[in-house]
């Protein structure tokens, strides 16, 4: 069955598209159950985009909730110790409160998750993947990289530690340049050192350019490990296709607790907000008792609303009038437009308020052209 | 096809003053100066185009990206905590958030204090840090007038010159942060028209030095 582009919103294509990218890559699909118990999710709060959570009291007196989020209960279910990596996606509804709307809404995502022996390739697969997700979106898009070890290496060296480190993060991720400056100035550091936590902070480029410029102020294990692994993953993705549209961003922040590697956020032209987020977590993995790396994405299909597409300007192709004595007719009629790729609505006598292309009236013997706004 | 990068400004001095440092930047509109009642102006040479809107929505317009770049007080950002990028100090525009009350108030930690203030946020983060029980008071206008009246112990308001404050027989009593005007862009924004925002931030930048 071939179903056309017109009757398809936006996040309905999107679905199918990413559904058909992840098998096609060996992702298996994973279904979750709507609910989950609450206490996997106070115990992760800050895990969560938003901390609001729809809960209600089991028939056994369990409180539980309706899901605000799949990667939790993904990971809960792995089991410790197995031979190679999990590659899973899922397409669930969330429950989460957002910013701007009032109360809970019900939002679409869909995501993918690798999970296992986390090495160089499997991290560009699944970056390449967020890339190509963005590409069924959208042409006209950007995936922003960062890396938590290289940030969080240079303030190990700095000296910058626990809530210091929380409230540069912070700047960092508003490029707050002056707010820099004053703190880097309040904690009695170099000139030379807070030129290198605002050079990290305004660089914006093409990942190969980006990684050339920053090479130059590597210092320490920590950041010496997360620089080695992101030119490792721009080798690879070079070799398979361009990284132009792939930019290193250092001002993209993750939360601490959770991600400690790679993290990405995609954004296509025409939505003002990243509709794809994600990094490596083996941070959360651990927290969850689980002994095994762990990197993937969600993308936000509710975002696609706002997606900018053409609007309709009519509602069907053709509006059919009959008659009671035409009754039979009109039905062979409307079967031979609909055989020609057209949507047929059938009325009676008013077209109600319905925009068409074409008001036929079935006339007896034949059909009658009334109007054509072609 | 030239991108145009959509600014949005602050109505009133600030936001008259913003748009001098653009016209000095090489951003120029003329037809801003003209006497009407236009919303939008724009040069398409120069790929820009200005709106007006109330100060306190600008962050608003930036956050959800109908303005690429915007002026927007610190107060503001601080107030809404809105998700953009924070890119210049304009260096106008200054004053400090602080708390004010009657000349002869007396603070008794034993009781819950009642703040009146524009600022809600600001103002409960603020007293927060101290773990001090407050009671908000939320008020839109004539902040000063609600200690005088008795229906708050202190105010927490933007201060200039203090001049409206000793007035009316108040005074400032604790710096919260010191404001000024920023240069705000939309995250995404940023992204996509990399160059011409980079590129306008610098040129202000140098009139800022200048």
């Amino acid at each position: 069955m071939s179903i056309s582009d017109l009757v398809l919103k936006n996040d309905e294509k999107a679905i199918f598209g990413l559904r058909e990218l992840y098998s096609s890559y060996g992702y298996m699909k994973y279904k979750v159950s709507k609910f989950e118990e609450y206490d996997l999710y106070a115990r992760n709060k800050s895990f969560l985009i938003s901390e609001n959570i729809l809960t209600f009291t089991d028939t056994d007196g369990r409180l539980m909730a309706l899901k605000p989020d799949v990667t939790l209960s993904i990971i809960k279910n792995i089991g410790n110790g197995q031979q190679g990596t999990h590659k899973l996606y899922y397409n669930e509804n969330v429950y989460r409160t957002s910013a701007s709307a009032d109360g809970f809404r019900e939002i679409m995502q869909t995501g993918l998750e690798c999970i296992g022996d986390i090495d160089l390739y499997a991290m560009s697969e699944v970056i390449t993947l967020a890339q190509k997700s963005l590409d069924t979106i959208s042409g006209d898009n950007i995936l922003d990289l960062s890396h938590m070890g290289f940030v969080l290496g240079l303030m190990e060296e700095l000296g910058i530690l626990d809530a210091d480190a929380d409230i540069l993060v912070g700047y960092i991720g508003h490029r707050n340049i002056p707010a820099i400056k004053a703190f880097c100035a309040d904690r009695g550091l170099s000139e030379g050192d807070t030129a290198k936590i605002c050079k990290m902070t305004e660089l914006y480029a093409p990942i190969k350019d980006a990684l050339w410029a920053v090479s130059d102020m590597v210092c320490g294990d920590r950041m010496r490990a997360a620089f080695d692994e992101l030119s490792g993953i721009c080798r690879i993705l070079d070799a398979s296709g361009d990284t132009d549209r792939i930019y290193l961003d250092f001002s993209t922040v993750n939360d601490m607790n959770y991600y400690n590697g790679v993290i990405f956020k995609g954004f296509v032209k025409g939505i003002p907000d990243s509709i794809l987020s994600g990094g490596r977590y083996d941070s959360l993995m651990a927290k969850m008792g689980k002994k095994a790396g762990a990197i993937g994405f969600a993308v936000y299909l509710d975002m696609l609303e706002r997606l900018p597409c053409d609007e309709r300007r009519y509602d069907v192709d053709t509006v059919l009038l009959y008659d009671a004595a035409d009754a039979e007719l009109v039905m062979k009629i409307a079967d031979e437009l609909r055989a020609e790729g057209k949507s047929v609505k059938i009325e009676r006598g008013a077209t109600g308020n319905v925009r068409y292309k074409q008001l036929l009236k079935v006339n007896g013997e034949g059909v009658e052209i009334l109007e054509a706004n072609d | 096809m030239k991108q145009m990068i959509n600014v949005a400004l602050p109505k009133g001095r600030l936001g008259e003053k913003a748009y001098n440092i653009f016209e000095a930047a090489g951003y120029e509109c003329p037809s801003i100066r003209e006497e009407n009642r236009k919303l939008i102006f724009e040069n398409e040479e120069k790929g820009i185009r200005y709106f007006w809107v109330k100060p306190s929505d600008v962050v608003i317009y930036v956050e959800r990206g109908a303005a690429d770049i915007g002026i927007a007080g610190k107060d503001i950002i601080l107030e809404y905590s809105p998700d953009i990028y924070e890119l210049a100090d304009l260096g106008m525009g200054k004053c400090r958030m602080a708390v004010a009350c009657k000349k002869d108030f007396c603070d008794n930690r034993d009781r819950t204090l009642r703040v009146a203030t524009k600022f809600p946020n600001i103002a409960k983060r603020y007293y927060n840090l101290q773990s001090r029980e407050i009671d908000i008071i939320k008020l839109n206008g004539s902040i000063e007038l609600a200690p005088i009246l008795g229906l708050s112990d202190v105010i927490v308001d933007i201060v200039e010159t203090g001049k409206t404050l000793y007035e009316n027989d108040l005074e400032p009593r604790e710096t919260i942060v010191d404001i000024s005007a920023r240069l705000v862009a939309n995250k995404v924004s940023y992204k996509f028209k990399n160059a011409e925002i980079t590129r306008m931030c610098e040129k202000i930048a140098e009139q800022i030095k200048a």
